[in-house]
């Protein structure tokens, strides 16, 4: 999933210094699983701007509203009307989510409430971390499931540097060696022989921004 | 004859470190040049060490060529994408010079532009088989170059890494990527090094070994407790210890050419690599404790 966090509260404040009404606008995908950006979240904040504009004695009008996506053009219908009424959105999305409504609803301020951090997955203990880059050439074949281009700093494809200090990263010692993780895991499957195989340099064409994918006309067909 | 040809001739080889200053006053390098030149048979010119910024190796390769000292330009990937580093190397081989250690490099987070983006768009077996490919005339693309170039690559090996087996299944790789010499953090207990060097004569390349002066125990216990790969063994840590505070230079000297001596003695290795940060005008003396003077 995408993992995004809350922007410090002043600069949100900041941000919608100008708007007399906002719609603080949650997102039901992502940001609800990872916490940070979904119906209670959205409550939350419109609240917290609402006593911040009391408390200055300003008249601003704060309401929240939560779709489902914030990057899917049919869910952001959903909001046409309603947005009407406000000259500003302050979205609870990932980039993908702001920029999905700023492109549907053409000449409305949206405005983005939270910082977008990575691809991710859970640990289930309220934290996140980020495992892929999508690099557009996956070598998670190769190197037992764990991704070096994300998971070591450096992005090595051909084992560990010498920084490694118990297994740990040089970067930091909450961060574990992606290639110890890789090498513990290969020789659990029995295919150590896969760490032999010199990999070459990646072909970063892949990653050529802005990406764009699209499936074959006959399975949109198919889909439709 | 040059450091490929003294190693080649089976001669017990010398190199130290040039740190590139941060600024344009090369006065106090070009003194450590000079005091290096003569005594050592290269000097491996440090790439942003640490991440650090600093004048670059290419330009400081060629003030040591300039004052008389054969350098070995350290690249590390951190800073540049394959057509800088490919651009860097042919630059470097029109200035004369020869030599390159092939390095992945310190993460930015070491360093003093910790807001830097890292490049890493290749890593050090990658680099060295781009040189390999520039010695043979072709670019990375594959690309027919106009004049190859004719360099001397190396690499780095951490013998005393927590895990050495996938350190050693990178270093057989960055030999198949064309190394031709090594030279290793630093290693402290030599027995062990032999066990080592054991399994590193079964391939075609010459192995510096990496001597750290110590300056005290309490550098000795810093290194242990924080530096990756590096295992200073408690009786020379007792060894600094007993000799006394005002000693303990001195001792960690005489540590450091002890080994020096039995590296070379009992032909464990084909030389050494003597990084003595901030005490470069030791070398000498050093050298003249192991016998190499």
């Amino acid at each position: 999933m995408i993992v995004a966090e809350v922007k410090p509260f002043q600069e949100i404040k900041e941000m919608v210094k100008d708007c007399r009404r906002v719609l603080v606008l949650g997102c039901g995908s992502c940001v609800t699983v990872c916490m940070s950006g979904g119906e209670k979240q959205a409550e939350l904040l419109a609240s917290a701007l609402r006593m911040a504009g009391k408390a200055e004695g300003g008249a601003l009008v704060v309401c929240d509203k939560t779709i489902l996506r914030q990057c899917d053009p049919e869910f952001i219908e959903q909001i046409r009307d309603e947005a009407a009424e406000y000259d500003g959105i302050l979205s609870m999305a990932c980039g993908a989510g702001v920029q999905g409504v700023t492109e549907k609803l053409k000449g409305k301020l949206v405005l983005p409430a939270m910082n977008t951090r990575f691809m991710g997955m859970t640990d289930g203990k309220g934290t996140w971390t980020e495992v892929c880059t999508g690099c557009g050439d996956c070598v998670l074949a190769l190197t037992g499931g764990i991704c070096p281009v994300t998971t070591c700093p450096k992005g090595i494809l051909n084992g560990p540097c010498g920084g490694n200090k118990k297994g740990k990263c040089e970067v930091s010692p909450d961060v574990p060696c992606a290639w110890v993780r890789i090498y513990e895991q290969l020789k659990a499957l029995g295919r150590l022989d896969l760490l032999k195989k010199e990999l070459g340099a990646k072909d970063w064409s892949r990653k050529q921004r802005p990406g764009k994918y699209r499936i074959e006309e006959e399975e949109t067909e198919k889909a439709s | 004859m040059t450091f490929r040809e003294k190693l080649s001739a089976g001669q017990f080889v010398v190199t130290a470190e040039i740190g590139p200053p941060k600024g344009t006053d090369i006065t106090e390098m070009t003194e450590n040049i000079h005091l290096l030149k003569g005594n050592i048979h290269a000097a491996n010119v440090t790439d942003n060490q640490s991440a650090v910024m600093r004048i670059c190796s290419l330009a400081v390769c060629r003030v040591a060529l300039d004052n008389g000292l054969e350098p070995i330009l350290q690249m590390t990937c951190r800073d540049r994408n394959r057509i800088g580093l490919q651009s860097d190397l042919l630059g470097a081989h029109v200035l004369g010079i020869r030599n390159v250690l092939c390095m992945t490099g310190d993460y930015v987070s070491a360093g003093d532009h910790k807001d830097a983006k890292p490049v890493y768009d290749v890593e050090s077996v990658q680099l060295l088989r781009m040189v390999d490919g520039l010695n043979r005339g072709k670019d990375m693309s594959g690309n027919e170059l106009k004049g190859p170039t004719d360099f001397f690559q190396g690499a780095v090996v951490t013998p005393e890494t927590d895990f050495i087996e996938p350190q050693l299944m990178k270093f057989e790789k960055k030999i198949n990527a064309g190394a031709m010499f090594f030279q290793t953090q630093a290693i402290y207990d030599i027995e062990k090094f032999k066990e080592f060097m054991g399994y590193v004569r079964k391939f075609p390349v010459k192995m510096l070994a990496g001597i750290v002066v110590l300056k005290s125990a309490g550098m000795a216990n810093f290194m242990n407790k924080n530096v990756p790969g590096i295992r200073v063994p408690q009786e020379l840590i007792d060894e600094i210890k007993a000799a006394g505070k005002e000693k303990a230079l001195d001792t960690g000297l005489n540590i450091a050419a002890r080994h020096i001596r039995q590296l070379k003695e009992e032909g464990i290795c084909d030389g050494v690599h003597i990084m003595a940060i901030g005490i470069e005008h030791k070398v000498p003396v050093i050298m003249e404790r192991a016998g190499l003077l």
